[in-house]
């Protein structure tokens, strides 16, 4: 079968080419804007759940304190930061952000395959978050069921939110779920379709295969959320009985009968494990090539962290139900899903070691981006292991639904992707805005958040240990709590908002740079991936000007022995007397 | 550098926290000793990576980091290597996995000799079942649960009848007897939690879990719920009580089976207006209330409220605060009531006493209170008007000054801080969002709107 | 959740498997690997479209492999009735199968170049799928007739929910056919039109199917 390359039908002129500042900027095709778009919208409701965070943290650290903080309240923030961070900050930024912005820049293409559904990825994933910010201001406020929206009580009366706040909570999923099938169509059909000449699955950067990975993950797994999403809507509207069984709700009979919450269980988990992945996988992408550009030395075993992103995501897929070891499933299920839990570390650890001996024997440059890389090892390494407790069913029974839990979650999927996210827009930004950023400012903004967010999630853990329940808005008396937990609570609080606080300095180094920061050239940190050779910084629309790069080398050529320089892109042809790869007995040409 | 440094730091603060902090495992009251064994098992495995891949990682900082003319080694992969951490990894889960397989075996398996227990959960509280003299619990249905009948037993099953029923108070389990504790929920998802016992498990509403256990160690500890189940998720407590058998029999002994409680239910009015002629003295005849002796309207609370309070007053659990000055009043004229169906039968009498309209005297921002209230209303009902299942009496159309005053007891503690006040305690941890007497009065103001 | 595993299972099987067998074996750090130095890119007859087509399908076979599982797992719980489902979805069946015969002859017709052909199987086609949308409606009212709504038990409701879904879809097919036709009539020679009329009939072979395990699904229980 004839194989041909993008690049031998490319046309240049065959893109849309935007007539006026409104279709530059807004309505716009390029993928480049659609990822700001994308990243700038993430932020903006990440920064709403951030502070939520913080208030939930104020009636933890000093409960009775805050009058305006009651139950219902606690309850509602803690749903709305936890399902904005995973599903409206996380994913949209690695895949709608990252991914739109790097895909066709690594690879070697023009844009996306079809840059109109991109576009209306971006403004239906904005109107799913504009129906999340409205359910703020509906009667009752946003839904208060925990962000795993379990039924019964995410559709019955004794939880906040159970009537309109709900009803938009599932139906903001449902629009994003719209805008990421768009998205991810384009992100799958790019990487197979879009490769430049000599751009081969295995001269991919890791970014891109992670996010490959991570996008096929969330176009099979989202569909669940969008089934049971449906099926609840249906209950708690029409008054079918999916999810619900016969049950009081606060002294009233209901008409349900029937229905089965561990079914919602399983589809919900069925997403929501993949969903780990699919905020993970971009986010081991990235790190990869952050750590081999700033140690100058290539990935180490790039093979095996390709085949690990394979095996996870395959993985990823069969051990949903180790969320739910304590729900009341056939308990015999715990074998299972332990024996697979526990496999999955396998290829994980085996990602973390090859990162640290990337860094082995490299020359490594303490710039901004490796710091957050480095940062990122020592959190991923810390949350990855204490997975290992819950993943085990046996040990994750006593330490289920407390602040291990809460501790262990923030450190893998919260804390290491941001810092990778963090990393990734210190090392990107000179070729988003052909400036560079203040190098002090990043420095300082990277040790607090580091320092600050381990002194916030390492206590936590042992709080969890104890006994102290998730999801409780007070303690309370009780007769296994010391008092010393509640000072660790209140200090746990302290350290959150300096954290929160800290975050400003990188808006505003971010805002300052943008107008005020050096100028840079294209390829400031001497890297060999393609987004780096673009003729123009920050790259102009269709990316390559009149002629699609050719690429003739792997995206980790760093250091080669008889090289000039310490790096070689991707686009340089084979030279003689360059040796890489002659010890597996293979001459040059 | 400074990076390296602070990684080595960072992995000894670490230790130290884990090492020196206060916070570990409550003390074990059940024979799941091999779960704490397997979590310390993880702790070492999980720690050595740790300690080691960070250490690591910092030497390597520390000795490759850029240095003039520096160049790093070209090395894309090194099988071998690779293929000894797979080997040494695919060990290190092995060991934690393995002993975790085994336990949870002993986990899922009850034995043979294991009594039944049940325990049902509901917003926002716990009640037990015991099987009576016969040793099976009778067949339940969400459709036959009412006032009379809380636990929804089928009233033609004979195995029912003799169940023994403990609603609002501890649960109590005998020492060294394998127990099989059957869970079940009457309306949304709550999970049963005894930190001393370790194992816990959800309540899943239309289903029956489970979990077995041993206490091995007598006290008495907090039964939390771990699901979250709505508004006062973290106010769902209760208490289990692990004594020597023969204490547990005698308990056992004197609590009300099925069949009593609906005998009881049969209460009649008459039977107990005559128990009231003691009360009327300071209550009113008609049970309309007394401010200036301090006793407040009881004309239209409903029955089971006014009992559980009575047996509160009679068993010490209320009016024994030292600053309780008309609880302590109310203590001695309780104790007039001989037993459980005098009771029963005088709060059946004030149940039929005529409501009449209550003057309000107390005022504040109601638009403020109606905010407030929204908190409060989801367990006293939007009207105010009591909801027997979450054990929360009505509040509309009752003596004002009495419920300020009920308020300012819960928030100083005076009332309901008592150990054995399960839904006082509620009220201790609710009455808490009322920041001060401003916001009292506002409440209280909204709620003569009522 | 056994038949959500199977489908997905297998999706992803074929998504690993496809990609080990372009990694396998590869050393892409030897400049010179000739396995590496081939053009990229996929074979020349599929073009992003029909990828994109592909993963789409992938998406909504996850979809309803979930939703069929969901309803599996509901079955077996003890209150299952079964619907009485009514006679006129077999008339259904056929006529969605007819839709599908014609538009499939409509892709042998634009392969032949042969516009006319081309044009009225494609209108034959859209007809019958609104025939059997319209005889859908009326299973509907047959069974509301009868006293089934959708909450009145977990059988009925997944039965409305089910077919409306797979109503929707083929809407959404609909519209794009709509297009297709208009531009078909528009304009003097197939030309570009054939790869659209190829895409509209590997979407509705696929809603056909999905209709076949969708009805034996609701026969069978």
């Amino acid at each position: 079968m004839a194989y041909v390359a993008i690049a031998d039908r490319d046309d240049p002129h065959a893109l849309h080419h935007p007539k006026s500042w409104v279709t530059r900027y807004v309505w716009s095709q390029d993928h480049k804007v659609i990822a700001i778009q994308y990243g700038l919208t993430a932020i903006a409701v990440g920064l709403v759940a951030l502070v939520l965070s913080g208030m939930m943290r104020l009636q933890l650290g000093f409960p009775d304190t805050f009058s305006f903080i009651d139950p219902a309240d606690y309850y509602q923030f803690i749903t709305m930061h936890g399902m904005i961070m995973v599903i409206y900050l996380l994913t949209a930024l690695l895949l709608g952000g990252f991914g739109n912005y790097l895909i066709p820049l690594m690879l070697g293409a023009r844009d996306m395959v079809f840059p109109y559904m991109n576009m209306l990825s971006y403004w239906v994933y904005l109107l799913a978050v504009l129906v999340l910010m409205a359910s703020f201001f509906v009667p009752g406020g946003p839904t208060g069921a925990g962000w795993t929206l379990y039924p019964p009580q995410a559709i019955t009366e004794g939880t906040p939110g159970a009537g309109w706040g709900i009803i938009l909570m599932l139906a903001s999923l449902a629009i994003f779920i719209v805008a990421f099938t768009m998205g991810g169509l384009n992100y799958v059909t790019t990487v197979l379709q879009a490769r430049c000449r000599g751009m081969t699955l295995m001269r991919m950067p890791l970014s891109v295969w992670g996010i490959f990975m991570a996008t096929i993950l969330g176009l099979l797994a989202f569909p669940a959320l969008f089934v049971s999403a449906v099926m609840m809507t249906l209950d708690s509207i029409i008054g079918t009985s999916f999810f619900m069984p016969a049950i009081l709700s606060l002294g009233e009979t209901t008409d349900y009968e029937g229905g089965s919450p561990i079914l919602f269980q399983h589809l919900f988990w069925f997403f929501g494990h993949p969903e780990v992945y699919i905020v993970a996988l971009p986010a081991f992408g990235i790190v990869s090539d952050l750590l081999s550009t700033h140690a100058r030395k290539n990935i180490f075993g790039y093979r095996m962290m390709v085949w690990a992103i394979l095996a996870i995501g395959g993985l990823s897929f069969v051990v949903w139900a180790h969320h739910m070891y304590v729900s009341g499933m056939n308990p015999y299920f715990g074998f299972f899903f332990a024996t697979t839990t526990l496999i999955i570390a396998v290829p994980t650890a085996i990602k973390v070691y090859n990162w640290v001996l990337t860094l082995w024997k490299g020359d490594i440059h303490l710039n901004v981006p490796m710091l957050f890389s480095i940062g990122f090892i020592f959190t991923f390494v810390h949350g990855g292991l204490t997975g290992l407790f819950l993943g085990n069913v046996v040990v994750d029974v006593p330490l289920s639904d407390t602040y291990f839990v809460v501790g262990h979650f923030h450190m893998v999927m919260g804390v290491s992707p941001i810092l990778v996210i963090f990393g990734a827009i210190y090392h990107w930004f000179p070729k988003m805005t052909g400036r560079m950023y203040n190098d002090f400012w990043g420095k300082a903004h990277f040790w607090l958040t580091l320092l600050g967010t381990y002194s916030i999630y390492l206590p936590m853990h042992y709080l969890g240990i104890l006994g102290v329940p998730r999801r409780y808005f007070a303690m309370g008396s009780t007769d296994f709590v010391p008092d010393s937990a509640q000072a660790m609570n209140a200090g746990i609080t302290i350290s959150a908002i300096i954290v929160a606080v800290v975050q400003l300095i990188f808006l505003v180094n971010m805002v300052w740079s943008l107008f005020k920061g050096k100028k840079t050239d294209g390829n400031p940190w001497k890297a060999t991936t393609l987004e780096w050779q673009t003729p123009d910084t920050p790259p102009a629309h269709g990316n390559w000007g009149d002629k699609l790069p050719v690429v003739y080398r792997w995206a980790y050529d760093y250091s080669v022995p008889g090289a000039k320089d310490d790096f070689i892109p991707q686009t340089e042809p084979p030279a003689p007397g360059v040796v890489a790869g002659r010890e597996h007995g293979v001459e040059h040409s | 550098m400074a990076v390296a440094v602070v990684l080595i730091l960072l992995v000894i603060g670490s230790l130290i926290f884990h090492f020196w902090s206060p916070w570990w495992f409550t003390p074990i009251a059940s024979n799941w000793g091999m779960i704490d064994e397997t979590v310390n098992i993880t702790f070492w495995v999980t720690g050595i990576v740790f300690v080691a891949v960070n250490l690591f990682m910092a030497y390597a900082v520390l000795k490759y980091r850029h240095r003039e003319g520096n160049k790093a080694a070209y090395e894309p992969e090194n099988k071998k290597l690779e293929n000894w951490l797979t080997v040494i990894t695919s060990l290190g889960v092995a060991a934690m996995l393995a002993p975790g397989l085994l336990v949870w075996g002993k986990v899922v398996t009850v034995p043979e000799d294991a009594i039944e227990v049940e325990a049902v959960g509901q917003q926002w509280a716990w009640s037990y079942r015991y099987p009576g003299r016969d040793g099976v619990l009778g067949t339940t249905s969400i459709r036959h649960v009412s006032p009379v009948n809380p636990f929804g037993i089928d009233p033609d099953d004979p195995n029912g009848q003799d169940d023994v029923l403990v609603d609002g108070d501890d649960m109590h389990l005998p020492l060294d007897r394998p127990v099989k504790l059957l869970l079940r929920s009457k309306d949304v998802l709550h999970n049963f939690t005894v930190p001393q016992f370790r194992v816990k498990m959800d309540l899943v509403p239309g289903m029956v879990s489970y979990i077995w256990l041993t206490p091995t160690r007598t006290g008495r500890f907090d039964v939390l719920c771990e699901e979250l189940c709505g508004l006062a998720h973290f106010a769902m407590r209760s208490k289990v009580v692990v004594e020597e058998e023969a204490e547990f029999e005698a308990w056992l002994a004197n609590q009300p089976s099925h069949a009593t409680m609906v005998a009881r239910a049969q209460t009649s009015a008459p039977a107990g207006q005559a128990l009231y002629a003691v009360c009327s003295a300071c209550h009113g005849a008609q049970g309309e209330g007394n401010e200036v002796l301090n006793a407040p309207k009881l004309a239209g609370q409903d029955s089971w409220y006014i009992a559980h309070q009575l047996k509160n007053y009679k068993s010490g659990a209320r009016g024994t605060h030292e600053d309780d000055v008309y609880g302590r009043q109310m203590a001695p004229m309780a104790m007039t009531l001989a037993d459980d169906d005098a009771i029963a039968n005088v709060a059946a009498y004030i149940e039929s006493l005529p409501d009449a309209k209550v003057s309000s005297k107390i005022t504040g921002n109601t638009k403020r209170g109606k905010e407030l209230y929204t908190t409060c209303g989801t367990c006293h009902g939007a009207r105010g008007g009591g909801v027997w299942t979450t054990h929360a009496p009505r509040l509309a159309n009752m003596d004002d000054w009495y419920i300020k005053r009920q308020l300012e007891n819960f928030k100083a503690g005076i009332r309901g801080s008592h150990p054995y006040d399960a839904y006082g305690q509620q009220m201790v941890m609710m009455s808490k969002i009322l920041g001060d007497e401003q916001a009292i009065d506002d409440l209280v103001a909204y709620l003569n709107t009522l | 959740m056994t038949w959500a595993l199977v489908f997905l299972a297998a999706i992803m099987a074929c998504v690993i498997a496809y990609l080990l067998s372009q990694t396998l074996n590869r050393q892409p750090w030897l400049a010179n690997d000739p396995l590496e130095n081939r053009p990229a890119g996929m074979p020349q007859s599929l073009d992003p479209r029909k990828i994109g087509l592909g993963i789409f399908l992938a998406v909504v076979t996850s979809m309803f492999g979930l939703f069929f599982s969901a309803y599996a797992m509901r079955m077996g719980l003890a209150d299952w009735v079964r619907v009485d489902e009514p006679r006129i979805l077999l008339v259904n069946s056929g006529i969605l199968l007819l839709a599908s015969v014609a538009m499939q002859w409509a892709v042998f017709a634009a392969r032949r170049d042969e516009l006319r052909a081309t044009r009225r199987a494609m209108l034959a086609g859209g007809a019958l799928t609104l025939m059997f949308l319209a005889g859908q409606w009326l299973a509907w009212q047959e069974l509301r007739d009868a006293g089934w709504y959708m909450r009145s038990n977990p059988a009925s409701a997944f039965f409305y929910l089910l077919t409306a879904l797979h109503g929707l879809h083929l809407v959404g097919g609909l519209w794009v056919w709509a297009n297709t036709v208009q531009r078909l009539f528009a304009e003097e020679k197939i030309g570009e039109r054939r790869r659209s009329v190829e895409l509209c009939t590997v979407y509705w072979h696929f809603l056909l199917l999905v209709w076949f395990f969708l009805f034996i699904l609701l026969l069978a229980t």
